[in-house]
């Protein structure tokens, strides 16, 4: 890579002390993202969603993040506070989640709540606002911006809402966009459109994007390059269109597992986990790259 | 027990008994639920200071034989009437020089004795009442919210004051009068509960299985509602009490030589200037007990939410 | 074994009528399963869900086992179908143990031996005794999955109904529950009816699959017509791309 990274993860570590004795819910998480579509796959309890609060600043207490290095472009993240954080979202990393309707303020018009985030970061007037707040609705492709700016949240169908998310996230132009799951609410054929619409965005602003997802081929015909967490840990780190040649047995397992239409087998072949996958990996898996 | 790499610092004995995640029987499960409700509570400063002022209440309340003189509370000496506070009389004397401190602590019987009778009343009637309404909506629910609107519409304490007029005095009366009145947001919350679980998945499971209205409610309901009935008890406690004080106060909840709280400030009035402490002193009391039920409310409330988050 | 003839369910009225189902009729001879795929809005819940009998005001007939069934069903037909619901997560009483959730269908038909029942339930789907007394909470997605499938065969039903079985599942967990139900169906001889968006998933377990599409029954194909593309109806095209995966040329991308 000849270009600096737009963020770069060293051994990341996020724990929750509880009752039970303290829990490691990511660790040793090791990565670099640049101008490209990063796809994160796991399943629940992998710690993949946790990863991407985590570099959002969005660990609540009693959990603990901790890291070599986290940085997003020059900042430290590590050496934010809430404050700090709060400047850096929208501006500089964004987070679009997978039901906007957790996301958007029920009393307010959607196109209000774009222009709001607008003066938030600019501090523009309200006209200058509400033409940027269009535009964007524009750029996600919706063919009536004017109506959909007076529409509310729960007048809105899940793919309009979330290109309403992504308008809104985008509009302070950030460098990185985090997806956590945003298509896993949505019917396949809206999935198809939203993920176009994010890859339009980041392909002409130039951002990174992370894909948080559960859909092992979802990420594989979306995303440039993909990482494999389980249990806390990156398992894998491979290209997209390179799946087949994966290395670790649980990625292949995960493979394997997957019903496929047109090769009906008996019996699906069962994950079988084995403890050793558990253990901390010596080496971060995927430092330097 | 060896942790795994994911845990760290796993406890023993027979915390882990409680703690353990595979338990061997209905008891152990449910004791293992109720004690890990037990440490998220302790973790709230102010739930715990809440639950040691109850506490303390209700021992006052069983003890107050051993903690004060009985003698001292009910036989009237003239010649010691309005004492200051002193040694003897750590709160002084009434105007019938009865032990203050003593009227207190078996006041806390009183006091018990009220909120225990009002709440077993309330939390069975709201339920009856808000729980039908909610699950079988149409006209049932029209009927029953009517005649719950109907209590609602008066002031807690106007109304109360107007059946204990009509009952006569008396510690019974004024339970009946408290519990006539305090029903119905039971009801509603009840209700509200319901309407918001009765299309759970495992409702219409237990519907697909065949099971009755009936069995449904008490079973699978219930339990639900339970929780946020005796939060907003505990919650409304302090509403009680103060009501069973504004009746004694009036003269018409607990009748002399009753040491009721309430009735205790009502006579401490006339002597308020120089005498301050006959009315504060129990007053004090029924500050000191609703602020425990709140707190106590709020952290149950708290436990309630994060369970449920 | 199941044999539905002109199912139409309608919700609101006047401006906010909504057609859920729109005469849909469809027939499974014992011992088969059938898929229903379609997008949300499709009616293929709500077609399951008047076959359970959960749709009290649906219009039309639905037979099982020739027994024609009643709008209001009866205890005792309830024993003949029952189903598995979408979510791990809402269909087990968050306050019952897994024990009282199996008891609960024994105590209601009154078929005694519950200790027994309730072990062997357990066993075949998969659980152990360290399971039998545990929460909701305290059980993973795919168990408590598990539980619901032992729930639904405790009564020992002919037919099996399941909504999404597996939507909310991990895909290693999905993989263990689709080879439980397809050994329980060979064990059992059930029939089942079986709604899914997912169409590998229906194709794994289905022999015939019907689309739906706005509470209409558009084509009736098989897995094989599937995996070949040998379908008709257009909608039934533009899903089976949409399974795809992503592929940024076919996409119309405009709202």
């Amino acid at each position: 890579m000849t270009e600096a990274p737009l963020l770069s993860v060293r051994n990341l570590r996020v724990v929750y002390p509880g009752d039970d004795g303290d829990f490691r819910a990511v660790r040793n998480v090791t990565f670099n993202l640049g101008r490209e579509r990063l796809g994160i796959v796991g399943e629940s309890g992998s710690g993949k969603s946790t990863t991407g609060r985590a570099i959002m600043g969005l660990i609540a207490k009693p959990g603990r993040v901790e890291a070599d290095q986290l940085r997003l472009g020059d900042t430290d993240l590590m050496k934010l506070d809430e404050k700090g954080f709060r400047k850096l979202r929208g501006k500089r990393i964004a987070m679009v989640l997978q039901d906007p309707k957790f996301s958007l303020d029920p009393v307010m018009s959607v196109g209000k709540q774009i222009a709001e985030t607008h003066r938030q970061h600019f501090g523009s007037d309200a006209k200058t606002a509400r033409k940027a707040a269009l535009e964007m609705l524009e750029s996600v492709h919706i063919r009536d911006p004017e109506r959909v700016y007076n529409q509310y949240p729960h007048q809105v169908s899940g793919g309009m809402g979330q290109r309403i998310m992504i308008a809104m996230m985008l509009i302070a132009g950030p460098d990185v966009l985090i997806a956590d799951e945003p298509t896993s609410a949505l019917d396949v054929s809206v999935q198809s459109q939203v993920l176009a619409i994010m890859d339009e965005m980041v392909r002409s602003r130039g951002m990174g994007l992370i894909l948080i997802s559960h859909n092992l081929h979802l990420v594989s015909t979306f995303c440039d390059r993909i990482l494999v967490m389980y249990a806390g840990q990156i398992v894998e780190i491979c290209d997209a269109g390179k799946l087949n040649e994966a290395q670790h047995p649980y990625t292949k397992g995960l493979l394997a597992a997957l019903p496929e239409l047109g090769h009906r087998r008996n019996e699906l072949p069962q994950l079988q986990r084995d403890p050793t996958w558990l253990v901390d990996l010596p080496a971060a898996v995927g430092a330097d790259t | 027990m060896s942790g795994s790499p994911l845990r760290t610092g796993a406890p023993s004995g027979w915390r882990f008994w409680l703690l353990d995640p595979a338990p061997a029987s209905r008891g152990q499960a449910r004791l293992g639920r109720w004690y890990r409700a037990w440490l998220a509570f302790r973790r709230n400063g102010l739930a715990m200071t809440g639950l040691i002022i109850v506490a303390a209440l209700v021992l006052a309340a069983i003890f107050a034989p051993i903690l004060a003189d009985h003698e001292l509370a009910f036989h009237q000496v003239l010649e010691e009437r309005l004492q200051d506070l002193s040694w003897l009389h750590p709160f002084g004397t009434d105007e019938l020089g009865r032990d203050i401190y003593a009227r207190v602590i078996f006041g806390s019987r009183v006091t018990l004795t009220i909120v225990g009778l009002v709440s077993i009343i309330v939390v069975p009637v709201g339920l009856a009442i808000g729980l039908p309404s909610g699950y079988f909506g149409g006209w049932i629910d029209a009927v029953l919210m009517r005649i719950t609107d109907i209590f609602l519409a008066f002031p807690r304490l106007v109304l109360a004051l107007a059946f204990a007029a009509s009952l006569g005095p008396g510690i019974e009366n004024a339970v009946i009068a408290i519990s006539l009145t305090a029903w119905p947001p039971y009801a509603r919350l009840a209700r509200a509960e319901t309407i918001t679980r009765r299309n759970a998945e495992f409702i219409e499971a237990a519907q697909l299985q065949g099971a009755s209205s009936l069995r449904i409610l008490f079973t699978q309901i219930v339990p639900l509602c339970l929780p946020s009935v005796i939060i907003r008890l505990t919650l409304d406690m302090s509403g009680i009490i103060l009501t069973a004080a504004g009746l004694g106060f009036l003269g018409l909840g607990a009748q002399p030589p009753m040491p009721e709280w309430g009735a205790m400030v009502s006579t401490g009035r006339q002597f308020l200037i120089d005498q301050w402490w006959v009315a504060t002193i129990p007053g004090t009391a029924i500050f000191i007990v609703s602020l425990g039920f709140n707190l106590l409310g709020d952290g149950l409330r708290d436990v309630a939410d994060s369970r449920s988050a | 074994m199941i044999r539905v003839e002109n199912v139409s369910v309608t919700y609101g009225h006047g401006a906010s009528l909504v057609r859920a189902a729109r005469n849909v009729s469809l027939h499974i001879p014992e011992g088969d399963a059938l898929g229903l795929v379609g997008e949300s809005g499709s009616g293929k819940s709500t077609v399951m869900r008047a076959v359970a009998g959960l749709i009290p005001h649906a219009e039309g007939r639905i037979f099982i086992n020739g027994q024609e069934m009643p709008n209001k069903r009866p205890r005792e037909t309830r024993k003949i179908a029952q189903m598995v619901f979408q979510d791990p997560y809402g269909s087990l009483h968050p306050n019952q143990t897994v024990d009282q959730t199996l008891a609960a269908p024994i105590a209601i038909h009154g078929l005694g031996n519950a200790e027994q029942r309730i072990i062997t339930g357990l066993t075949e789907v998969g659980l152990g005794r360290e399971h039998r007394f545990r929460y909701p909470h305290q059980l993973s997605g795919g168990q408590r999955q598990r539980v619901a499938i032992a729930r639904a065969l405790i009564l020992e039903p002919k037919v099996l109904l399941l909504d999404e079985p597996t939507s909310a599942l991990d895909v290693s967990v999905q993989a263990e529950i689709l080879n439980l139900l397809t050994r329980l169906r060979r064990e059992r001889g059930l029939t089942m009816l079986m709604v899914s968006h997912d169409l590998a998933v229906i194709a794994h377990i289905c022999d015939r699959i019907g689309v739906m599409s706005r509470g209409e029954l558009l084509e009736m194909t098989t897995a094989t017509a599937m995996a070949d593309g040998a379908v008709t109806h257009p909608y039934s095209q533009q899903l089976l791309r949409a399974n795809r995966g992503f592929d940024p040329s076919s996409i119309d991308i405009d709202a």
